[in-house]
C-alpha cells in the first residue's frame, strides 16, 4: 500500500472522527507501512531502540552510554525485592506465569474477568495487594519501577505478540487508546500522534520525537536527565505536562488503553527493557 | 550572548528612528517569540540569530514582504487552526499561552526580520 502524509492524515482522521473502524490489525499494517516509507534505511526490528533507530547522530553516544548501562544497579535491586517473600511468607513468583521470568511481552493484555486492560506494573500491585502489602507508587523510579526493569530484563529478546481477544469491551479498550492517541489535547494543542506519527524526526530545539513504533520495548527507560528510571505512564504524563495538559493518575484507564493500542502497534519488536534514553 | 544582544539593541535603536514602533517593544517580542514559557517560536522556525531553532515550520524571514497585512500574521499567531485544522502550530493567542499584546510585540520583532 502506499500512504504519503495527507493521506494517511486523512485516513486517520477519518478511522478516529467518523467511526468507521478499521481493525487493529489493518491499523498495526498502515502505521508499519507509513513509518517505512517515512524512514526507508530503518530496519523494523530496530524501532525497539526508538528514535536512535532513526537518528544516526545521537546513536553512537547512546550505544556507548549502553556499554555501561546507568540501570544496572536497578536491575540488581529489582531482583532483590522481587525475590524477597512477603510477611505472609508468599512471594512475587507465585502472582505471575512462569514464576514472573520472562514475561515481560505478555503484558498489557486484556483482562476478561475484571473487564480491563491488565499492565505488568498495575498487576504488580495487585499481586502486593493480594498478599496484605501496601501498593507501591508508579513514579519516581523506587521499588515498582526496579522490579518492573528486572522482569524486562529477564524478557529481553521474546516479542511482543498483543492478541486482541474477541470481546466487545478489549476492542473498545483499542478503539480508546487510539482516540486519545489521534485526539488533540492540552493548551499547545497536540495528539500524540502529532509529534509520533506526522511530525516524526523533525527537530524541536534539542529534540526529535521518535517513531510511535516500539515505544513499549524498553520501559522502564533510565532517563539521564532525571537520573533514575521512568515507568511508561510516567513517560506519557511527562508528554503530556509538555502540551500543557494535566496529566492523568498513573495506571488510569486513559492511560492503561494508550499503553494497550501503541503495544499492538509495536507487534513484532523484541522486549529491550529496560532501557536508557536522554 | 551580550555582544549580540548588544548588536540587536542598537539595530533596533536605529530602527526605531525609521519606525513608528518603540525598540522596547522590538526588544521585547524577540524575547517573547524565543522564550520556552511564552512563543517557543524557535522550537519549530528558524528565526535569527537564534540557537537550536527546530525545522517542523518555515524559517521566519521577510515577513514584512511576505506579510503586508498585520493583521494576516496576528491571525496566524492567535489561531493557526483556522488556516489548517490540521496544523502543529499552537493557537498561541486563543487558548491563552500568550496576550494579544504579546502577539503585537512578537509582530514588531518580526517586521525587523
Ligand atoms: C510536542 C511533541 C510531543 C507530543 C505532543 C508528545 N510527545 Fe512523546 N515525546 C516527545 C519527545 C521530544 C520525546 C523524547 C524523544 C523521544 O521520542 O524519545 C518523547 C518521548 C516519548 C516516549 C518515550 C520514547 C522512548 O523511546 O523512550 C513515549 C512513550 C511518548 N513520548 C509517548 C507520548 C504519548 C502517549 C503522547 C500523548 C499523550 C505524547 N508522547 C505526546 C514529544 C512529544
Ligand atoms: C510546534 C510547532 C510550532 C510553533 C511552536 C510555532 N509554529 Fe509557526 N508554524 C508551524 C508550522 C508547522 C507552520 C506551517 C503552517 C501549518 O502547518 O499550518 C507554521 C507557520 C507559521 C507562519 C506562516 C509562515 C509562512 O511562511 O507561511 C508564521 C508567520 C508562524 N508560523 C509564526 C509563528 C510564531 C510567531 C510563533 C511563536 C509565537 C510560532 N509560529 C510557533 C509550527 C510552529
Amino acid at each position: 500500500m502506499k500512504i504519503n502524509f495527507s493521506n494517511f492524515f486523512a485516513i486517520s482522521f477519518l478511522l478516529v472522527s467518523v467511526g468507521v473502524y478499521a481493525s487493529p490489525e489493518e491499523d498495526r499494517e498502515l502505521f508499519h507501512d507509513y513509518f517505512e516509507k517515512l524512514f526507508p534505511n530503518t530496519e523494523y526490528s530496530d524501532y525497539k531502540n526508538g528514535v536512535y533507530s532513526i537518528d544516526s547522530s545521537s546513536r553512537e553516544q547512546w550505544e556507548s552510554i549502553e556499554d555501561f548501562p546507568p540501570y544496572e544497579i536497578n536491575i540488581e535491586n529489582g531482583e532483590e525485592l522481587f525475590n524477597t517473600p512477603f510477611k505472609n511468607g508468599n512471594t512475587y513468583a507465585q502472582c505471575f506465569e512462569n514464576g514472573g521470568i520472562g514475561i515481560r511481552q505478555n503484558y498489557p493484555f486484556f483482562d476478561e474477568d475484571k473487564n480491563m486492560v491488565m499492565t505488568l506494573e498495575l498487576a504488580i500491585n495487585n499481586c502486593r495487594k493480594k498478599n496484605g502489602e501496601k501498593p507501591l507508587s508508579y513514579y519516581k523510579g523506587g521499588p515498582m519501577a526496579d522490579i518492573s526493569a528486572y522482569m524486562a530484563y529477564t524478557s529481553r529478546g521474546n516479542k511482543i505478540n498483543l492478541e486482541i481477544p474477541n470481546n466487545q469491551k478489549a476492542l473498545e479498550a483499542y478503539e480508546h487508546g487510539k482516540k486519545l492517541y489521534f485526539t488533540k489535547v492540552g493548551q499547545l494543542n497536540f495528539s500524540c500522534a502529532d509529534c509520533h506519527v506526522y511530525k516524526t524526526g523533525i527537530k524541536l530545539r534539542a529534540d526529535i520525537p521518535s517513531p510511535a513504533i516500539g515505544h513499549t520495548t524498553h520501559f522502564p527507560a533510565y532517563r539521564s536527565g532525571a537520573g533514575r528510571l521512568v515507568t511508561l505512564h510516567e513517560r506519557f504524563a511527562g508528554c503530556l505536562s509538555r502540551v500543557r495538559h494535566k496529566p492523568f493518575k498513573a495506571q488510569n484507564e486513559e492511560y492503561r488503553n494508550l499503553e494497550y493500542f501503541i503495544t499492538y502497534m509495536s507487534n513484532g519488536l523484541e522486549i529491550n527493557g529496560p532501557g536508557s534514553r536522554k | 550572548m551580550n555582544a549580540i544582544k548588544n548588536i540587536t539593541l542598537s539595530l533596533s535603536l536605529i530602527l526605531s528612528i525609521n519606525m513608528p514602533t518603540y525598540s522596547n517593544d522590538i526588544a521585547e517580542g524577540k524575547k517573547l517569540a524565543f522564550d520556552r514559557k511564552k512563543g517557543n517560536c524557535l522550537a519549530c522556525h528558524m528565526i535569527d540569530d537564534g540557537e537550536l531553532a527546530g525545522n517542523s515550520g518555515p524559517p521566519l524571514l521577510a515577513m514584512k514582504a511576505r506579510f503586508p497585512d498585520k493583521q494576516v500574521l496576528f491571525n496566524q499567531i492567535w489561531d493557526p487552526t483556522k488556516n489548517n485544522p490540521n496544523t502543529f502550530m499552537p493557537p498561541f493567542g486563543k487558548h491563552g499561552a500568550i496576550t494579544k499584546d504579546e502577539i503585537n510585540k512578537i509582530i514588531e520583532y518580526l517586521y525587523t526580520l
